[in-house]
């Protein structure tokens, strides 16, 4: 048998791993990113003329598990037509075997990134806001991301959020189109258990809830994403904040779920009171703290007043004198 | 996308993979068994082999009969059946196993002596004395990272030489020279389509469409050995991403 070089050797395995998109649209551009369930390739779609982002799978699943969690992504994704969520386009099978769904291109960083590049405190609260908003409309929807974390957060060119991977997304309510989801024409073989079992720890440590790592599957809702929103605030924070911020922080990060933001609307709102300097339910404020709010709410007016009194008191001088 | 996302059961229960020759080396079938010890011995010998020569410094006599008495040494008391997907991969439990083994065998200094009754496998050694005299070891490899390495190699040879055997049984031949020509071109001289089109007598859509099908049986094939040798499906997951050098990044 001939020797393998190392060249190809690399070569060869290059081969094995790259999708093989001959029997579909796409032209294979590169890889984009890499994680524990599939690949995203950059690829350009040929009949429309546009670049598109296409997940694959790793490798081929032997059960199917996998096969059902990409399928079962791609529709909740499709289920959930909201500005912060990215549109799916397309799902299907690459001629290697392996499940693919393509989605929009989303040209921009990541959130932890934008928080790298120097973003005020501010424009955080803002993008967190509008991540709790995608989150709330998913809630809304019966989906749990169970994964929320700076990573899955894209911040586009044009400062739009798009909350990304709900590959282990739970459905608490089946309130998607079921003729849409019907439409879809990939059935792996059927399984009883393509649901996640009882005792089966999903997510990433720093940002899961106690109970999503003690793998309460039962007892995990809004209030574990609740949480990692909390861990993702904590991230953006990162030490800074006024005491309402970290009390925001603290609630929505409580141990136990009874103590938190019963949703991330509840959450979103609070963050929309703290960047209008409003009291938030979080924190109860004493005398000076709520005329020192006051008072940074009225910037103007109280530099105005300031202003006027001392000119007063210039006049009263200048006439004395 | 973010590869510390864990998808798990805390105790990493999974299920055993059908095929499986480190599942079938514990089957009471004794067709099956003696199948399976086959698979195990025809895709770790040579990297042991090599891997005895680099860590331990053998000779190429006495890494034969390391190399040999190890497997008849497994087979015979049944090492590969106590393997348990849930501790470590086959591969470094095979290497630990080999560790021990050799160290055993040193200490004793009786591995000479086994000869006699010790059952030989047909292995080409001389194959693999050749590689290693011809291909020096790099030496920023650590021993475990060279064994792995070499793995890796061994199983796209004999990936390589399975689909010449499916392209020559099904009549594919001009399939397997144009993998051969385009993908393991070792030479520096410039392989395109159009110039396999022209040696072949074949249009460059056409040559196109023949690499893209034979990449497709190549693929199948790697993933096949592969699933022979892992237990169980996490396994097998894993062992794909380093076999492909894609670990999640």
């Amino acid at each position: 048998m001939k020797w393998i070089s190392d060249d190809n050797l690399n070569h060869l395995r290059t081969i094995v791993n790259d999708p093989d998109f001959s029997s579909t649209k796409y032209t294979f551009v590169k890889e984009l990113a890499r994680g524990g369930m599939g690949t995203v390739y950059l690829a350009e779609d040929r009949e429309l003329n546009r670049l598109v982002a296409v997940k694959v799978l790793n490798t081929p699943d032997v059960t199917d598990d996998l096969c059902r969690r990409m399928i079962r992504e791609a529709q909740i994704i499709a289920g959930l037509e909201h500005p912060g969520i990215v549109p799916v386009h397309d799902v299907g099978t690459l001629a290697d075997g392996r499940i693919f769904y393509a989605m929009k291109f989303v040209r921009g960083s990541r959130l932890d990134e934008y928080v790298a590049q120097g973003a005020a405190l501010r424009d955080r609260l803002r993008k967190f806001q509008a991540v709790c908003d995608a989150v709330a409309f998913a809630h809304a929807h019966g989906v749990i991301h169970r994964d929320l974390k700076p990573q899955n957060i894209m911040i586009g060119s044009f400062g739009e959020v798009l909350v990304l991977d709900w590959g282990v997304a739970k459905i608490l309510k089946p309130q998607m189109n079921a003729d849409e989801l019907r439409s879809i024409r990939i059935h792996p073989r059927p399984s009883a258990s393509n649901q996640t079992m009882d005792g089966t720890v999903i997510g990433t440590r720093d940002y899961m809830s106690p109970e999503q790592s003690r793998g309460e599957i039962d007892q995990i809702d809004e209030r574990a994403d609740v949480y990692s929103l909390g861990a993702v605030l904590n991230f953006l924070l990162a030490g800074k904040g006024n005491k309402a911020a970290r009390a925001i922080c603290s609630k929505a990060m409580a141990h136990a779920a009874d103590g938190r933001y019963s949703s991330a609307s509840e959450l979103s709102a609070d963050i929309g009171r703290l960047l209008d300097a409003e009291p938030v339910s979080a924190y109860r404020e004493n005398a000076f703290e709520k005329v020192g709010r006051w008072v940074s709410k009225n910037r103007f007016l109280v530099l105005l007043v300031l202003a006027y009194l001392l000119m007063r008191i210039f006049f009263i001088f200048t006439s004395r004198s | 996308m973010d590869p510390d996302t864990d998808i798990g059961g805390p105790l990493h229960k999974f299920p055993v993979t059908n095929h499986s020759a480190i599942a079938n080396a514990r089957s009471d079938d004794q067709v099956a068994r003696q199948r399976a010890l086959d698979t195990i011995l025809t895709s770790y010998w040579k990297p042991v082999y090599k891997y005895i020569r680099l860590k331990w410094q053998a000779n190429n006599e006495d890494a034969k009969d390391l190399t040999q008495g190890f497997f008849a040494n497994a087979f015979e008391k049944d090492h590969f059946a106590r393997y348990d997907a849930a501790r470590a991969s086959f591969q470094t439990f095979l290497r630990t196993c080999l560790d021990g083994f050799v160290a055993n065998e040193r200490k004793a200094s009786n591995r000479l002596k086994r000869g006699g009754d010790m059952h030989h496998y047909q292995l080409d050694f001389a194959a693999a004395e050749d590689e290693l005299a011809a291909h020096s070891v790099t030496s920023t490899l650590n021993p475990e990272d060279y064994f792995h390495r070499e793995w890796v190699r061994w199983m796209f040879t004999l990936a390589v030489e399975a689909f010449r055997q499916l392209c020559l049984e099904s009549g594919r031949m001009v399939h397997f020279q144009l993998f051969e020509r385009y993908d393991l071109n070792d030479d520096d001289s410039d392989v395109s389509y159009a110039s396999l089109g022209l040696e072949f007598g074949l249009e460059p859509a056409t040559v196109n469409n023949y690499l893209a099908a034979a990449r497709r049986d190549f693929r199948r094939i790697v993933l096949e050995k592969l699933r022979e040798i892992t237990a169980t499906d996490e396994e097998f997951r894993t062992e794909a991403r380093s076999l492909l050098g894609v670990d999640a990044k």
